[in-house]
This record gives structure tokens, C-alpha cells and sequence, in this order.
């Protein structure tokens, strides 16, 4: 099967930063491979996951960084202050672990409205409340006016796993199904129809949310969690094609059972993008053994944020090894790759 | 969706396919012009459906592949400008020149903006009176009629602020030139549908009766592109070789009359070279004369920078369909997605590139 990527290829040899370095796709990938990952290099940060996980003390923790620098500050379904808390949540929630503190640096432009920060670090706090966690340290830093946009947020967070659950890319078996939570690409169209003023008529929300919750509750149903992994940058795709590559097997997905919301679909339609690929927020992969399926979507379908959970696809004994297919809806396999960069609007 | 599911609906697709396999009797190769149809067709993988004998060839008709590196560079040397605002569509960015992409420019500080429709580069324009602002139309007649229109309206509103480096080009020279020459293995076209949205099916007449070969105006849905085909091999095995519209629901037989008038009164045909093709008589449309005030090659002093295409490159043999990729002697070494010679490893809607992508799985 021959594999197409549909998008013009990006030059890989950059000898400075360019923006699709930042996209998650293989640019990304390119940067903490041969950049920063030989340098850092040790075992814990080769876990290759979204928290690293290690023991102090007999106590296994979680801990996770991430900065946020989104633009427009607020967008319909969320802001900067609620994507800075529920991101980090759901990074350590992905490893498996409950959330317990958070760190919360902010870069603020001369300039800055006070009534914003109140707004966003408001926004902050409710939703650490909802998780029962508590924002426990930070930073606050001023940059000259044009230094940056507004208010940039970095968080940590410290998480605690219990001890069964060890949800890794390692632990992802043959036969395994793959489940999310809810439909795709809410996050990253909303964002960008924002962003660029598109005078569609829509209600497209960001799908951001702290999924930290439902994971919890998967965890008490006592369900096994081969591998969690939550679909931001570089969306669904990108998510299992690092997942595949990382744990060696071969992903299985249908086209037709990837719920994606009508009005989402057409935005994309129309800007050329594919919804694979757009960024989410409030939406992860699960893998689960198999027999374990039903009681899964079962525990989700209970949860607010898993009403629309499904079951997607499957980890395959095929070859090749390490690669993602796509099972459309005429009944083709493709094999999802890689995008070099962001996704650009096609000129036609 | 509304007007797109229906046209991808599996049945209809199914029922398609063997209603193609019930009336082929014979090996065909047909060209699909469009890039857009060559992205539908390899992403819902329509050629693994089609029977084996059906051979399809993926035509010129990317507009960032054919852009020629010379207008690249001259996009870069104007986006490099102080004081320059360099818009342009999203994919355009990706290009590789001779020496860099507008997408590196942007790293080292250039202003170079993606804008969905020349109209915002207008606007743009009226906003920032202390700059520049250039817009880079390319494409085929599909864009063409947006460029010409901000052109008219940036005329219309005396903006002294803003031109256009117009690199536009036409579909029938393309395809009477991959017809006139002695090799060519096409025997049907997918004519362009949205092309043919704006400019008609008229045009094609001429080439139909000249080189007997169906054209069949085509769109870019599953169900559009395999009715496209049956109709194209229904006309080969019978021997009939006509205009047909297979896209009827946009394309009508006069095209955009408005568009059109608007085209020929902002454009000039010119003689263009096409990446990877070299020049084709009378193939392009540049700025009319009454345009100089707004034309961002004059304007710039640009009009002289001349690049040469590596003399390796045999991507103007693969797009006729004379050789497959693994044939040209730079394929896979001196040539690859991240440093690509010529238009079909530019877009891995190209030929070269999908070829590339999938050697390099098989050996890995």
C-alpha cells in the first residue's frame, strides 16, 4: 500500500526555528529527537510519554510541564487560564495519575490589561477547584511591550498513580482497543476561526476540558489502561502515529467511526484542512484490552465527558510494524502519516 | 454535509466501480488534470477500485508544483523588502526556491501573512498605510478571477500601497502542449471542474476534435471522479471523442461570464514556463499595461531574476506519463520531499513523492 501524504513536503534542514517546529508533526519530532532528547538524555525522560513517571519514597509520581501561548487570550469555549490548567491535568491524568499540584508561571506584556489577568487567573483557579487540586507555587515575569502576546503560561503539575494503573506506549498489546472520548478537531477550528476572523456562521466551542475526571473513574472501575494519550497538537493522527511508532505496533482505525460534529467537518472542508490532524483539548485515545471494551465505554458513557465515547479501532498483528492505517469509508486502507509542519490552507 | 456526502456515499461509489468494470474491455490511460482531483483520488484510494487495465496519470494541475522557481525567488526577494507586508495563500509557503522558502523568511523576521482571499491582502493594505503590501496570485483560472478583482478594486481605490506579483496560468495550453507531444501516452482527460467553473467548457472543443480525446469536465467528490471516468471509457470504447459534463451541478457551459470579463480586462495572456515543463506559449495571464502602477515585479525591480531548473529534473516526462519516478536517475538521491529537484517531489500530490514515500516504507 503505497504511503501518500497528501500535503507538499516541508524542507527538513532549517538552520534556524520556524513555526512548524512547534506543529507536533515531524518537524517537532525532528527538534526533541535530535536537539534536545541526546542532551537530556536519561530513562525517565525516554518514557517518550506526557508525564514522567518515577518512585520517591515508594510513592510512584506523575510530573508534567507545558507552556500556553494560544491566540486570541479568549475564545468561545474556554481562554489561555482554563487551557493552562485543564492541559496539564490531563497530562498527568493520561499517565494514569490524580492530579494534585500545579506550578503557574505567567509572561505578561507591558501593557497588559489588569481586568484580563484577573479574568484568566479567575479562570484558573475554578477549574483547579473542580479537580481538587491546588495551584501551590509560581512565577511572574514582565516583558517590554512587543515582547509577547499579552500572557504567556507555563504550568507544572505533580500527580500521584495508585498502584496498578501504569498507562504507557510500552503497555499497548495486540489486539487492543482504541476508544476516545468525544467527537474531534472542536479545539483547534475554533481557534482558528477566531484567529482569523472567518465570518462563518457558527458555534464552534473549544472542546477544552480536564479530563482527569473521567480517567479517575475508569481507574476505580477497576478497567486495565494499556495507554492513554490526549489528542492535542497534531490531533488524532499524530497522537497514534507517535503511539504506534513508539510501541512497535500496528494501529487500526475506521474512518466512518471517528465522530466529527457536522459544522466542524465543513469548516474544515472548506479551509482545506483535514479534521485528523486539528487540535483538541478535552479529547484522549484509550487503549484497552479487548474484553474489557463494553465495560469501558460503559464507565465513559456515565461521565459528562464521555456521553459521545467510542470505540475506533484496533491494535493489529500486521505488518508493517510502527504505522497508523486509516480503514475509509469506501473500504481503502491508507496509512496515516506524519505532516511535516502545520496544516496550510490549499490554495484550491 | 449537505452536497458532500451524497457524493460520498460507499454505494453509489461500489455501484460505480463495477458499472466501470461491466464497460471496460480494454487497457486506457487517463490524465486527471487537476491536483485537486489527484489529492481526492489518493486520499479515498479511487485508483485501488478501479480495475487494474485502467491506468490513471496524474496531470499538472497542482498550481504550487507548476509555479515556476523564478517566481519564487522573486517572491522571496520582495518579501525580503523592510517595510514589505508579503501575502500569499498557505501552501505557497512551503516552496522551496533556489535558496529558501517564504517560510524561513518568516523566521528571520519578514512579514509574510496567509490570507484566504486576495481581497484580504486589499484590506490589509487600507489598515496598514505605512507599508507595502504585496500580494502573490498563482494558480490557475479558479484563482485568477480573486486576483483580478483585487487588482480592479485596488485601482478603483487609488491605493497606493499595494501591488501583485501575478504568476496565473491557463489549463488548455497545458494540455494541448502534453497532447502535441509525440510521446504522450494520454488517450482521455477529467478535465478541471472548478476551472471550468469560471471559464466554461467552450474552450475545450477545439482540443477535443484536434487530437480526438474525450474530455469529460470532472469534480472532485468520489462519486464526481468515477463518474468522471465511466463517462471518459465509455467514450474510448465507443469511439466518440467529445466534451462532456460530468459536473453539471457547478459547471455550466458559459462558465462565469462576470469572472470572465473581469479576467480579460485586468489580464494579458503571456507565454509562461511551468516548473518542470518549461515555457508553453501564450499559457499565462500577467498584469495588463494598465496595471504597471500595481505590478509588484516592476515595482520591485524583479522582472530580471532568472533561475535555472536543475538540468537533472525529469518531472516534465513523468507528468506526460512517459517515465515512472524510480527511471529518473536523481530519484531518491539527488532528489527527495526534503530536497526536491521539480514539481513532483515539490508536492507529494506528485508523482515522485508518493513513489519516494513508498520505497522508503518497503524498506523500512
Amino acid at each position: 500500500m503505497p504511503d501518500q501524504n497528501l500535503n507538499c513536503p516541508l524542507p527538513l534542514q532549517y538552520d534556524q526555528i520556524v513555526m512548524a517546529h512547534g506543529g507536533g508533526g515531524r518537524l517537532m519530532q525532528q527538534l526533541l529527537n535530535d536537539i534536545i532528547q541526546p542532551v537530556f538524555n536519561n530513562p525517565i525522560l525516554n518514557q517518550k510519554h506526557d508525564s514522567a513517571v518515577f518512585t520517591i519514597n515508594n510513592a510512584q509520581l506523575a510530573f508534567t510541564t507545558d507552556s500556553y501561548v494560544v491566540k486570541p487570550l479568549f475564545f468561545s469555549g474556554g481562554d489561555i487560564g482554563k487551557l493552562a490548567v485543564c492541559g496539564t491535568l490531563n497530562d498527568l491524568a493520561m499517565s494514569g495519575a490524580k492530579p494534585l499540584y500545579l506550578s503557574c508561571s505567567l509572561i505578561i506584556e507591558e501593557g497588559f490589561p489588569i481586568t484580563d489577568l484577573q479574568r484568566i487567573v479567575a479562570s484558573m483557579q475554578e477549574i483547579a477547584k473542580q479537580a481538587d487540586v491546588l495551584i501551590v507555587t509560581g512565577d511572574t515575569k514582565v516583558v517590554d511591550h512587543g515582547s509577547g502576546d499579552g500572557v504567556y503560561i507555563n504550568t507544572a503539575g505533580i500527580g500521584l498513580l495508585s498502584g496498578s494503573t501504569h498507562s504507557a506506549p510500552a503497555n499497548i498489546q495486540v489486539g487492543d482497543s482504541i476508544i476516545i472520548n468525544s467527537d474531534i478537531a472542536r479545539h483547534g477550528m475554533a481557534i482558528m476561526l477566531e484567529r482569523e476572523g472567518m465570518r462563518f456562521d457558527n458555534n464552534i466551542s473549544s472542546d477544552c476540558a480536564d479530563l482527569s475526571g473521567l480517567v479517575q473513574a475508569l481507574i476505580q472501575a477497576e478497567i486495565t489502561l494499556h495507554c492513554m494519550r490526549d489528542l492535542t497538537r497534531g490531533g488524532l493522527a499524530s497522537g497514534l502515529i507517535e503511539l504506534a511508532s513508539a510501541s512497535g505496533h500496528h494501529i487500526e482505525i475506521n474512518e466512518t467511526a471517528v465522530p466529527i460534529r457536522p459544522d466542524v467537518n465543513s469548516a474544515c472542508e472548506i479551509l482545506g484542512f483535514d479534521p485528523l490532524y486539528i487540535a483538541n483539548e478535552g479529547c484522549f485515545a484509550l487503549f484497552v484490552p479487548e474484553d474489557k471494551t463494553e465495560q469501558a465505554l460503559a464507565v465513559m458513557h456515565e461521565h459528562a465527558l464521555g456521553q459521545q465515547a467510542c470505540l475506533i479501532g484496533s491494535v493489529k498483528s500486521v505488518h508493517p510494524k510502527g504505522i497508523v492505517t486509516l480503514q475509509t469509508a469506501m473500504g481503502i486502507s491508507r496509512v496515516l502519516d506524519l505532516l511535516s509542519g502545520e496544516q496550510l490552507p490549499r490554495i484550491c | 454535509m449537505k452536497f458532500l456526502n451524497e457524493y460520498r456515499d460507499p454505494d453509489t461509489v461500489k455501484n460505480l466501480v463495477s458499472a466501470i468494470n461491466s464497460i471496460t474491455t480494454q487497457p486506457w490511460r487517463i490524465m486527471e488534470v487537476c491536483g485537486g482531483q489527484t489529492h481526492s483520488i489518493v486520499k479515498h484510494g479511487l485508483d485501488q477500485l478501479l480495475p487494474d487495465s485502467i491506468q490513471l496519470i496524474h496531470g499538472p494541475g497542482c498550481p504550487v508544483c507548476v509555479t515556476p522557481l523564478a517566481y519564487i525567488d522573486k517572491a522571496l526577494a520582495i518579501a525580503r523588502q523592510p517595510g514589505v507586508i508579503f501575502c500569499s495563500f498557505g501552501d505557497m509557503l512551503r516552496v522551496p526556491g533556489s535558496h529558501a522558502d517564504l517560510l524561513s523568511l518568516k523566521a528571520q523576521g519578514a512579514d509574510i501573512r496567509i490570507v484566504y482571499s486576495p481581497l484580504d491582502a486589499v484590506a490589509l493594505a487600507r489598515q496598514h498605510t505605512d507599508k507595502h503590501i504585496v500580494f502573490f496570485g498563482v494558480g490557475f483560472e479558479t484563482t485568477a478571477p480573486a486576483t483580478a478583482l483585487a487588482a480592479y478594486q485596488a485601482k478603483q481605490q487609488g491605493l497606493q500601497n499595494f501591488s501583485l506579483l501575478v504568476c496565473h496560468v491557463c489549463v488548455p495550453p497545458i494540455m494541448q502542449a502534453l497532447l502535441a507531444s509525440p510521446t504522450h501516452q494520454v488517450q482521455g482527460f477529467l478535465g478541471a471542474g472548478h476551472v471550468c467553473t469560471i471559464m466554461g467548457t467552450q474552450q475545450y472543443e477545439p482540443i477535443c476534435s484536434e487530437y480526438r480525446i474525450p474530455i469529460v469536465i470532472t469534480g472532485f467528490e468520489p462519486v464526481d471522479i468515477l463518474h468522471g471516468i465511466y463517462l471518459c471509457i465509455k467514450q474510448l470504447e465507443e469511439h466518440r471523442y467529445q466534451v462532456e459534463n460530468s459536473y453539471s451541478r457547478v459547471v455550466k457551459e458559459r462558465g462565469n461570464e462576470p469572472a470572465q470579463q473581469l479576467m480579460q480586462r485586468v489580464f494579458k495572456g503571456v507565454d509562461r514556463s511551468w516548473r518542470g515543463l518549461g515555457e508553453i506559449a501564450a499559457s499565462g495571464l500577467a498584469l495588463a499595461d494598465e496595471y504597471n502602477q500595481l505590478n509588484a515585479e516592476l515595482r520591485f525591480d524583479v522582472s530580471t531574476i532568472q533561475s535555472e531548473e536543475p538540468s537533472e529534473c525529469r518531472s516534465g516526462e513523468i507528468l506526460q506519463g512517459l517515465i515512472k519516478p524510480p527511471e529518473c536517475a536523481a530519484f531518491g538521491n539527488l532528489c527527495t520531499p526534503e530536497h526536491p529537484l521539480g514539481a513532483t517531489m515539490v508536492s507529494s500530490e506528485g508523482a515522485c513523492a508518493a513513489y519516494y514515500r513508498y520505497r522508503g516504507r518497503q524498506h523500512a
